[in-house]
């Protein structure tokens, strides 16, 4: 069983979701929730650092969050899973443990 | 699965409580078991009574002592961060010669070993901080 | 109690800008008393938690950092420090606190506690870890 990884900070703002993907485990699982959120839009000059793990880590992101602040599922990088409170939960059960990078 | 919760921040400053009350609430009524929620660094702030939010918005405090009321949680805070942060029950104001307390209902103050207990007896223990 | 368990304490803050660093060493020496498998991770800013020669008297707050030096004394000698961390920030492991436990299986013979491990090293030891506490 692999890791799930949350981040709760913009990389624009802090380097909690680089630190994340870099300690990220292949088979591990990334979820970006509160402001954490902005690491999941396309064309921001860090998605690519979103894109470039997809082929090792599972990423998801939290679909109240987005909504919160007003940013439509439109907007999120191909291949990031929106997911609510009740998909958070299963995520935390389904992996071993779990690390907040904050 | 048998879950404990760590809250690092106080209040309305960060979402970190917001946060962990969602995930407490959706995980509960998942069917799983809350055993322990414990608060930590600035999340003792939780822990006060004597907040008076605005009406428009959630009252974190009480929400928080709702939650444990409905399903038995037990939410600690840490006594030396509280002590640190000015948030004590009776015997903690007693015994440090303060002339209040101002514990919300709910909530109790015990040590550090609550949190490691929490980590040792549950499944998981997820954190919520900054 | 029940089984032991593997508590990996993660540290990527600096030191007396906030909290963080100086709280999450007291749940450390708190948590030695329950006898688990315990590992501490300095990592980004985190690793400037061990610089060596910190003198608080200017800014008026306690100088905690003699503390990480009982942690060999508690029990707790595996401490990981990232080296990719300590490169980007210029650090070399010189500039640490030279933090040693007596390892009572080697005739209390001193040694270093502190390992330095790549990122790479260090995510894989995240994997193994039971319990994960994050300040």
């Amino acid at each position: 069983m692999t890791m799930l990884h949350t981040v709760n900070k913009s990389p624009l703002d802090r380097n909690a979701l680089e630190s994340a993907i870099t300690h990220a485990t292949k088979g591990s699982a990334v979820l970006m929730i509160e402001d954490g959120i902005y690491g999941a839009m396309k064309g921001t000059i860090k998605s690519a650092m979103v894109t470039n793990a997809m082929k090792d880590v599972s990423f998801y992101v939290m679909g109240p969050d987005l909504k919160a602040r007003g940013i439509d599922a439109s907007r999120v990088i191909d291949g990031v899973k929106i997911v609510d409170y009740s998909g958070f939960v299963d995520l935390v059960a389904e992996h071993k443990s779990s690390q907040s990078w904050l | 699965m048998k879950f404990s919760v760590l809250i690092s921040e106080g209040p309305y400053t960060h979402q970190a409580s917001d946060t962990a009350y969602n995930f407490t609430k959706a995980a509960l009524e998942k069917g799983h078991e809350c055993f322990r929620v414990f608060f930590y660094h600035d999340g003792v702030n939780n822990g006060t009574r004597l907040t008076t939010p605005p009406q428009d918005d959630r009252n974190v405090v009480n929400r928080w002592s709702a939650l444990a009321k409905e399903h038995n949680l037990d939410l600690v805070l840490c006594v030396a961060a509280a002590q640190r942060r000015g948030i004590a029950d009776a015997d903690e104001a007693r015994r440090n010669g303060k002339n209040a307390d101002n514990i919300a209902e709910g909530f109790r103050i015990s040590g550090l070993g609550q949190l490691i207990e929490a980590g040792i007896q549950s499944d998981r223990l997820v954190t919520f901080g900054d | 109690m029940s089984d032991v368990k593997n508590f990996f304490y993660v540290n990527r803050r600096a030191p007396y800008g906030t909290i963080y660093a100086l709280e999450s060493l007291e749940v450390v020496l708190i948590g030695a008393a329950f006898e688990q498998d315990v590992s501490l991770a300095f990592l980004d800013d985190g690793v400037f938690q061990l610089a060596k020669g910190q003198e608080t008297k200017d800014i008026g707050m306690k100088n905690f950092s003699p503390t990480y030096k009982a942690l060999g004394d508690y029990d707790v000698n595996k401490i990981y420090v990232e080296k990719e961390s300590l490169e980007a920030r210029g650090l070399t492991v010189d500039d640490l606190l030279p933090l040693t436990y007596e390892d009572a299986d080697d005739d209390y013979a001193e040694k270093n506690s502190i390992k330095v491990v790549t990122a790479a090293e260090l995510a894989q030891l995240m994997d193994q870890a039971d319990v994960v506490l994050s300040f």
